[in-house]
């Protein structure tokens, strides 16, 4: 047993907003895991902290909830562990019920809930000194009374409280009493109304409402929910955000990518040319290279959507965009991980995890890969420089630039059409309701928003890097082996397996107009989308990095109906195993990457074939 | 009289809930949206006032309901029968 489960162990359990996470964050400080509980995607997290006694505790940050009910598989999570029911995880010994304490009512009627559950249990009033701002007065020994449970105040961004509420756990903990009988049962509806009244009972007699409410929420939300002010002020940010992650990440990739291919000279220095050189230069440092390159996108989408959750943005944005996404049945919160998807698909399914119900969330992570990725940008412009004419049409549209667009559209569109068919199709599900709430906002702290952007980055190299690194490598060893005989006529990649699947998949893919070598191609290319450009390079002998000439001999070589089929390919095609990576890492399973790549290739295929067989008919 | 029939501007309080009566399949049955209605605060005698609506056919609506503000579309407001103040 590793040493952060020694000791008490304590439950951190509460509504969402409550700021449970920077009361952990305040606990535990850096000395904290995350992992996923087994069997579903829900993340533990567990760190530990020592009572002014000297006492070690383990504390799990449980995901917030407004009942024991459970909603959700998060919620699932909470309510399994606090009962003690979650196989493979020994049950917390003390709660702690963490309460906004300038939003006590839905708390109070929780915590009479887990009272029922029958383990030593403590509420915290968190966010103390703004209800002290505000003027809340709360008779802290009248509520305690009340309850029959501790009652503490901390601050979590502060620091303060903290030893007063570990030395209740230990008080709790030493008392050695066993876990009374759970009463717990799923209440009705009678029961929920009932809780509800002695909730509202107790908080009219304890707690005195503010003497200056906070009025800024007010105030911003008249212009932030304000339906057109609001939604251009939405927009506003989603731009900015994206231009952050697609263009201030640029750079850094870029320094990222040259670092490595440095590196892969470097060696190629000191080792002998042969394969422990190509191993090492284009297999590992190449396949490392193309999981470190993602991070700093990671890292800006994730500090910005961490940045407007803690400022409570997040449920105004689900608001403002709740209608336009409801036309494919998604919720507002599908809006944030769709956008992202442009930058790039990986952190936009990695961001998907903000979306509640577990079907949405799925059609979410299923259809993130057909929005129009940066990668696909390269191979769209290498083939739309070499095939359509660069001149006007209807007198001011430009037709590349018209081309391009179509394949950005229709990459929405049908990322639009999927998601609607998946949930009518698959799932037979009308909408799930819309229900939440819109908490008062919160200057961010920056300590909690460093540790959550610095440990999505963490998570992400740890998990899905180690499967990206090793497809790399994998797609490495098909494109370099076998070697060319010394006598080769063609590009070594012809005699590689990439070059005898190629071949073997050339009746397969004439059909929809592809030559032998485009299907060679494709091979390489499924380590990420761009790369195909490099790989038609090698295929046709041509310098990867003299795209212009590159582009010319793909203009004699390829008729326009192949040419437009393969960009019909790219919209479609699920050419990025990075991407499966990753849905193989958020839903746990290799099943969906499956159904991912299945339904992406067919879409891939009949759109590529449709295309084709039009051009042809059309004389192109 | 139903949330979903009012507008911006109008407030009152919660008389009760109808599940039943509000339209259209639901993922989650009547009893379940019962439930989530009355742990989000949407109680015999609560207070409201609409704050807000969406863009688009005025929908979602976002309203003060007692001390705290919750969001809903207007499919699930139906369920909820009000009282508005005169």
């Amino acid at each position: 047993m590793s040493e952060a489960t020694l000791g008490t162990r304590v439950a951190l359990v509460g509504n969402p907003n409550s700021g449970k996470t920077s009361l952990f964050n305040a606990l535990t400080g850096a000395r904290q895991k995350v992992a996923n509980y087994p069997g579903v995607t829900v993340e533990r997290k567990e760190g530990s902290a020592v009572t002014p006694n000297g006492l070690r505790v383990s504390v799990v940050d449980l995901p917030g909830t407004y009942s024991l009910r459970a909603r959700s598989p998060d919620e699932a999570v909470t309510r399994d562990v606090v009962l003690g029911r979650f196989a493979g995880e020994v049950s917390p010994e003390v709660l702690v019920c963490v309460a906004d304490a300038t939003n006590l009512r839905l708390v109070l009627r929780l915590a009479l809930e887990l009272k029922s559950v029958g383990r030593p249990l403590v509420l915290a009033l968190n966010m103390f000194d703004i209800a002290e701002k505000q003027g809340i007065r709360i008779d802290r020994e009248g509520l305690a009374e009340a309850l029959g449970i501790p009652v503490v105040t901390t601050v979590a961004v502060r620091k303060r409280g903290l030893d007063d509420l570990l030395r209740q756990v230990d008080a709790l903990a030493s008392q050695g009493k066993a876990a009374a009988i759970s009463t717990w049962h799923e209440p009705s509806a009678a029961e929920i109304r009932q809780a509800h009244k002695e909730a509202e009972r107790i908080m009219r007699t304890y707690v005195k409402p503010p003497l200056r409410p906070d009025t800024w929420t007010g105030r911003l939300d008249s212009v932030l929910l304000h339906p057109v002010a609001g939604t251009l002020i939405l927009m506003l940010v989603l731009f900015l955000m994206f231009q952050a992650v697609f263009s201030w990440a640029t750079p850094v990739m870029d320094m990222i990518d040259a670092g490595f291919a440095w590196l892969g000279q470097a060696v190629a220095q000191y080792v002998p040319d042969g394969l422990l050189r190509s191993f090492l230069a284009d297999g590992l440092i190449a396949g490392v290279g193309s999981v470190v390159v993602f991070l700093p996108q990671i890292l800006i989408l994730f500090f910005f959507i961490i940045l407007l959750e803690d400022f409570a943005y997040m449920a105004r944005a689900a608001f403002l965009m709740d209608r336009l996404m409801g036309v494919t049945g998604l919720h507002g919160r599908a809006f944030i991980p769709l956008l992202s998807s442009f930058a790039c698909a990986i952190p936009g399914i990695m961001s998907a995890r903000v979306i509640d119900n577990k079907r949405d969330r799925l059609t979410t992570i299923l259809v993130a890969p057909l929005t129009t990725c940066s990668a696909r940008i390269p191979v769209y412009t290498l083939i739309i420089s070499a095939f359509i004419p660069n001149r006007l049409v209807w007198g001011f549209a430009n037709l590349q630039g018209l081309v391009m667009f179509g394949l950005y559209a229709a990459g929405i569109g049908s990322a639009l059409i999927v998601a609607f068919v998946i949930r009518k199709l698959i799932w037979r599900s009308a909408t799930e309701p819309f229900l939440i709430e819109l908490p008062a906002y919160k200057v961010p702290d920056p300590k909690n928003v460093a540790r959550g952007v610095l440990q999505r980055g963490q998570i992400f190299l740890k998990r899905a890097g180690t499967t990206i690194a090793s497809m790399m490598v994998l797609i490495w060893f098909l494109s370099s082996f076998p070697g060319a005989p010394a006598d080769a006529t063609q590009p070594a990649i012809d005699y590689s397996f990439a070059g005898m699947i190629g071949h073997v998949m050339g009746p397969l893919l004439a059909p929809i107009g592809f030559s032998w070598q485009m299907a060679v191609a494709l091979i390489p290319g499924m380590a990420a989308r761009e790369v195909a450009v490099a790989a038609l390079g090698t295929v046709y002998a041509v310098s990867g990095e003299d795209t212009g000439s590159l582009a010319a001999t793909l203009a004699h070589q390829w008729p326009l109906a192949s040419a437009l089929a393969f960009l019909a390919w790219y919209v479609f095609a699920p050419q990025c195993m990075s991407t499966l990576a990753v849905v193989r890492r958020e839903t746990g399973t290799w099943f969906w990457p499956g159904v991912m790549f299945a339904y992406m290739l067919a879409l891939a295929y009949v759109a590529a074939f449709i295309v084709f067989r039009v051009a042809v008919s059309l004389g192109a | 009289m139903r949330l979903s029939d009012l507008g911006k501007g109008d407030c009152g309080h919660i008389r009760g809930l109808t599940p039943e009566g509000h339209d259209g399949p639901d993922e989650i049955g009547h009893a379940e949206l019962e439930r989530r209605l009355l742990e989000m605060g949407f109680v015999e005698g609560a207070r409201f006032q609409i704050l807000h609506e969406g863009l688009v056919g005025r929908d979602p609506i976002a309203l003060k309901l007692d001390d705290m503000r919750v969001a809903l579309r207007r499919r699930e407001a139906g369920a909820i029968l009000v009282e508005r103040d005169s």
